[in-house]
Order: C-alpha cells, then sequence, then structure tokens
C-alpha cells in the first residue's frame, strides 16, 4: 500500500502536489516513474489507469512487481511511440533538467497527455543564488553528484526560465505551486519574482493554447 | 531408435505421470495456413495444479523449439528434471497451488502430439516430409481446440519463451478475448535474417547426412544422428553468449594435459557441444526439427495486418508483460521493443523490463530471481484485478 507517510514521499513534497492536480478516474503516464510510488498512490486513492516509463530495471521490476503497467525506456526516444491524447495527463517529476531535449520532451508531454504535470528543482532558489554568489561555485540542487561533473541536471533552469519557455512554446499554465525549502507550498505567485526566489521546487499544470 | 518410440507410446498410454494424449480435429479439421487439412490429430499435453471452480485460473505455458510439455520431472525419455522447473511449481513464480498450469506439444512436435514421425492415415506409413509444412499460428489454432476441449474459455495467462514467446504473441492476436494476460519472454514479433540464417544452417546439416534419406529414414529404420547433432550444437552455440561460453568453459582442454594436434574433442567446449549433440537425438525427431524451425522463419505477425505490427494489436485488451534478456542476441532486446512501440502504439496495456544476465538467450530458462520476481508481482497484479482468489 501506498503511503504518504513512507521515506519516499517525505522525500518527494512535490509528489503530493501532483497527485493533488490528477483528477479521479484518469489515464495518466507517470514518465521516470522511478519505484512506482506515485503510480501507485493515483491507482489505489484516484482510481487512475496509470502507465509508467523508467529508465532503470530496479524501478521498472519494483514497479511492475508492485501491479503497474510500466515499461522500461527512455523518455527521450520512447515517448513519441504513444498516439496523440492518449493519455489525460503526462506527468514529469523533477527530471525536465535531467533530459538532453527538455524543450521537445514538453512539447511530447503535451501531445500525447491532454494536459502535463511539470515539477521542477528551481535553479533561481536564493540558496542556490547565494552559493554561486559567495562561494563561487555551481550549487548541486539536491542532485546529491560528487560535483559539476557529474550532476544529472544538464539544463538547470529557474521557475522564470520554465515560465518563459511556456509561453513561447504556446503552452497555458492552469497551476503553478511552489515548494519552499520545507516542502510547503508557498504563497507567492503573482509576477513570479518572489516564487522565484523563495520556491526550491515548483509543480505546474500544463496544457495547450487550443485545448 | 527405441527411446523415440516410447516417447509417442508413453504419451499415449494416457497415464497422468507420462502426460494426456487427445484426439482434436474429429468433427471439423484444422485448416492450417498451408490450406492443407489435418484431422484427426493427436495432442499430447500435460496439467500442474488444479483447475478452479470458475476455470479462471488457467495458465498456457508454451514451449520453445526444443522443449515439450514436460515443464517439470522426470522427462519420461530422458529421466532428466523438467525445463521450467525454477519457475514453475508449488511456491514458484508460476505456483501450481494456485494455478492451473497447461502445456501441450507444438503441432509438428514428437513427444506425443501429431507431427512428421506419425502414420499417414492416407498411406499407412510414416508422414515424413508428407507431413503438411505448419506455421506458429497453426500451433496456437490447435492449443485453442485443446482449451476448448477443456472447456476453458479464457486464460488467465499464456507464457512462453523463444518460441514459447512467439505462440504467446500469436495468441494475444488471434484471441485477445481468450489471453487475459499474455507473457512474452526472450521472444520476437518475426523471424530476422539472422535467425532463419541459423535455422537454416541446422536444417542443411541434417538434410546432407545420407541416413536422413529425404526424410524418409523411419521407413529404412535409419536416423540422421550426425545432421541432427550438428544441428543442436549450431543452435546450441546461439541461446549462449560468449561470456557465459567463456565462463564455462574458456579454452580449458577436455581430460588433457595438452592439444592432441588432431581433432579429437580437445577442448571442453567442443565435448560440451557434442554432449549436447548426442543426448539431443536421444529426444528428438530431425524431421520434427525441420517442420519446426520451418514454422519459427515463416513468423512474421506484422506481415498479415499490412505490415504494420501496431495494427496486429488494435483494440486487444489482453495486459502484456514482456521480458527481454540483456545478453541474448538471438532475440535481442530490441526485438522485444519492436513489440513494446507497436503496443504503445495503440495505447495497450504493456510492461516491459530488460532482465541483466550474460547467460544469454537460454537465461530465460535459468535461476533469474529478477525475472521470478518482475513477472511474479505482474501475476499477482493481474489476479487482483481479475478477481482470482490466491489465498
Amino acid at each position: 500500500m501506498a503511503s504518504r507517510n513512507s521515506p519516499g514521499w517525505t522525500k518527494r513534497p512535490d509528489l503530493t502536489l501532483i497527485a493533488e492536480m490528477v483528477e479521479p478516474g484518469t489515464r495518466v503516464l507517470d514518465v521516470g516513474c522511478g519505484d512506482g510510488l506515485l503510480l501507485e498512490l493515483l491507482t489505489e486513492e484516484k482510481g487512475v489507469d496509470g502507465r509508467g516509463v523508467e529508465i532503470s530495471q530496479e524501478g521498472v521490476s519494483a514497479c511492475v512487481s508492485r501491479g503497474l503497467s510500466v515499461i522500461q525506456g527512455n523518455a527521450e526516444t520512447d515517448l513519441y511511440d504513444y498516439p496523440d491524447g492518449a493519455f489525460d495527463y503526462a506527468i514529469l517529476g523533477l527530471t525536465l533538467p535531467a533530459l538532453h531535449q527538455p524543450r521537445e520532451i514538453l512539447l511530447e508531454l503535451l501531445r500525447v497527455g491532454r494536459r502535463a504535470i511539470v515539477s521542477i528543482p528551481n535553479s533561481g532558489f536564493w540558496r542556490h543564488r547565494l552559493h554561486l554568489l559567495i562561494e563561487g561555485r555551481i550549487p548541486d540542487m539536491g542532485a546529491h553528484a560528487e560535483g559539476w561533473y557529474d550532476t544529472p541536471n544538464l539544463h538547470p533552469c529557474t521557475i522564470r526560465d520554465f515560465v518563459m519557455l511556456c509561453r513561447t512554446l504556446g503552452i497555458v499554465i492552469e497551476r503553478r505551486v511552489q515548494l519552499d525549502s520545507r516542502g510547503r507550498a508557498t504563497r507567492f505567485h503573482g509576477t513570479g519574482a518572489f516564487a522565484n526566489l523563495f520556491g526550491e521546487q515548483a509543480v505546474f499544470l500544463l496544457s495547450k493554447k487550443n485545448n | 531408435m527405441t527411446d523415440r518410440q516410447f516417447s509417442a507410446t508413453a504419451a499415449n498410454s494416457g497415464n497422468s505421470a507420462d502426460g494426456f494424449r487427445v484426439q482434436l480435429g474429429g468433427n471439423k479439421p484444422l485448416r492450417l495456413d498451408s490450406e492443407a487439412e489435418l484431422g484427426p490429430f493427436a495432442m499430447a499435453y500435460q496439467t500442474y495444479g488444479t483447475l478452479n471452480q470458475d476455470k479462471s485460473n488457467a495458465i498456457l505455458v508454451c514451449h520453445a523449439l526444443t522443449g515439450d510439455q514436460f515443464i517439470l520431472g522426470p522427462h519420461p525419455v530422458s529421466g532428466r528434471s523438467g525445463w521450467w522447473e525454477h519457475m514453475v511449481g508449488p511456491g514458484k513464480t508460476l505456483d501450481t497451488a494456485r494455478y492451473y498450469v497447461i502445456c501441450a506439444n507444438v503441432l509438428g512436435g514428437c513427444m506425443g502430439t501429431v507431427g512428421p514421425q506419425d502414420i499417414n492415415p492416407q498411406t499407412g506409413a510414416s508422414y515424413g516430409l508428407d507431413f503438411p509444412v505448419i506455421t506458429i499460428k497453426d500451433m496456437v489454432e490447435a492449443q485453442a481446440m485443446l482449451l476448448d476441449y477443456l472447456e476453458i474459455d479464457q486464460l488467465f495467462s499464456v507464457i512462453g519463451g523463444s518460441m514459447g514467446g512467439m505462440q504467446v504473441l500469436q495468441w494475444a492476436v488471434s484471441y485477445p478475448e481468450r489471453c487475459f494476460t499474455a507473457v512474452p519472454i526472450a521472444a520476437a514479433a518475426r523471424h530476422s535474417a539472422q535467425n532463419i540464417a541459423f535455422h537454416e544452417v541446422g536444417r542443411q546439416a541434417i538434410m546432407a547426412d545420407p541416413e536422413w534419406s529425404e526424410g524418409g529414414y523411419l521407413v529404412g529404420d535409419t536416423f540422421p544422428v550426425r545432421g541432427l547433432a550438428v544441428a543442436r550444437m549450431a543452435g546450441h552455440i546461439t541461446y549462449l553468449s560468449e561470456a557465459a561460453l567463456h565462463r564455462k568453459f574458456g579454452r580449458e582442454l577436455q581430460d588433457r594435459a595438452e592439444v592432441s594436434y588432431g581433432f579429437d574433442a580437445d577442448f571442453q567446449v567442443e565435448s560440451y557441444l557434442r554432449h549436447q549433440g548426442i543426448s539431443f537425438v536421444e529426444r528428438f525427431d530431425a524431421n520434427s526439427y525441420l517442420y519446426i524451425t520451418r514454422a519459427m522463419d515463416y513468423f512474421d505477425l506484422a506481415a498479415e495486418h499490412g505490415g504494420v505490427l501496431a495494427n496486429a494489436f488494435q483494440d486487444v485488451e489482453t495486459r502484456f508483460c514482456i521480458i527481454s534478456i540483456t545478453s541474448d542476441w538471438l532475440y535481442p532486446t530490441s526485438e522485444s521493443r519492436e513489440v513494446v512501440r507497436a503496443l504503445n502504439a495503440v495505447a495497450a496495456n504493456v510492461s516491459f523490463v530488460e532482465i541483466v544476465s550474460d547467460k544469454g538467450h537460454d537465461a530465460f530458462l535459468l535461476d533469474e530471481p529478477t525475472m521470478f520476481d518482475t513477472l511474479g508481482g505482474f501475476l499477482n497484479g493481474a489476479a487482483k484485478l481479475r478477481g482470482l482468489d490466491l489465498t
């Protein structure tokens, strides 16, 4: 059973917010679903018809042995196999900066899903800015990397960067929630300058303009 | 060749220890892809576990090229353990305390189901090459007739590796409503040029043996022992990986300190292959080998759907769990991915995992805990959905 008190959940506060954005009984694709924590919760609590894509064998095996339908694959090559609008939601949790082609994948999410839910780590968070300013070194951003040379985050972006990209691509931000360093949803909205400073992560509910 | 004759009589006896045998197609013959008709014909099968009240816990296991219905041992001919003891049995992934596991000898086989070694009712002599060419689809049609006979409408799962996996895919395409889940392991939706090429080497080895006698060896009471053994040797290499062969044998010598400067089996790997070849001949029929390899070569699921594999799976509601093996170069992961891609294209319900193993194609027969855990979990999840009582 998925428990919101399990260590996996406390480590990933964005997942709770993502789960809240999903309407019950919908079709969901979780891209980079890991060991299936979110998918399992969505299946059990919201009765969704869930599918996942995960790159690691360990993750896929964990998911499949939980009874989830997950394929071992790479988001950057395998999303193209799904038909248009196959899902109500395509979810991408915290992995956007780790992709080689984040812009293309964002568009793909909104092709296979009528909506996309994307969470990102915010490079504009004040602590990261301060780290760069004072230490003069690239912040780790929670990636637990040995150094800048082995961080999975190939394309770090800020909340404002992401909002700008959505604007360029004609993507509508239906909802946006920032998480502070304790994983709590913050009050900052408006122009986003404060959000970009005080949000450590952000979760976006997206759709295309012509929807 | 008393051993091979024993195989047919063993399955004939109707003794459950030796498996069951049923006559199918008596009322309506099986019309083959080649348009030939077969019937009535014998089908030998084995069952493990108990069918539940509403007949919802049946799993059909499809065996591979050189396998047979004896998943669990002892094998009635060789006396050895069964070919999937790691997977099937009480407490195993295919738990016979929960599931009713059925495995039938394939059409064209030599363990009791009709094949080229059987008597052709029209001539009174062994079929030999008069036996009609069969396909994977024909094998599945025959199995469907067996299920009709057993009065099982829907299988909880159809599972198989290698050629068994091809049958699984064909099952899901031909009878999606009869397959609640489908598990093709180390398989492909078509035979590649390389697959066909290796099979052709095996067939040529058999046909080049003078004792094959144009397929009529049973009449003269001869047997192409050497040809079939060489075919098995060539085939066996393709089931293993370079790493597995190296780990097992390296360049170690067989019962000698130095090379003999001759053509004895100096190397352990040679001795091993020769043993594989000879022991295979004791339990397998040469013409069956020709017919079954041919059936595999002809397999191309997309072909009959306009060349688009996804079309084959349109509106299929079966839940798939597709498994490949990293070091399998005979049915590589890329072939399984083609199937996954096609299933995704029609938004089918599919799980796919690539098992990390350096043991090659045959890893599906071996003790691979990740494969068991993944498949076991998949079946548990599906059982819940199917409402199976698994207490």
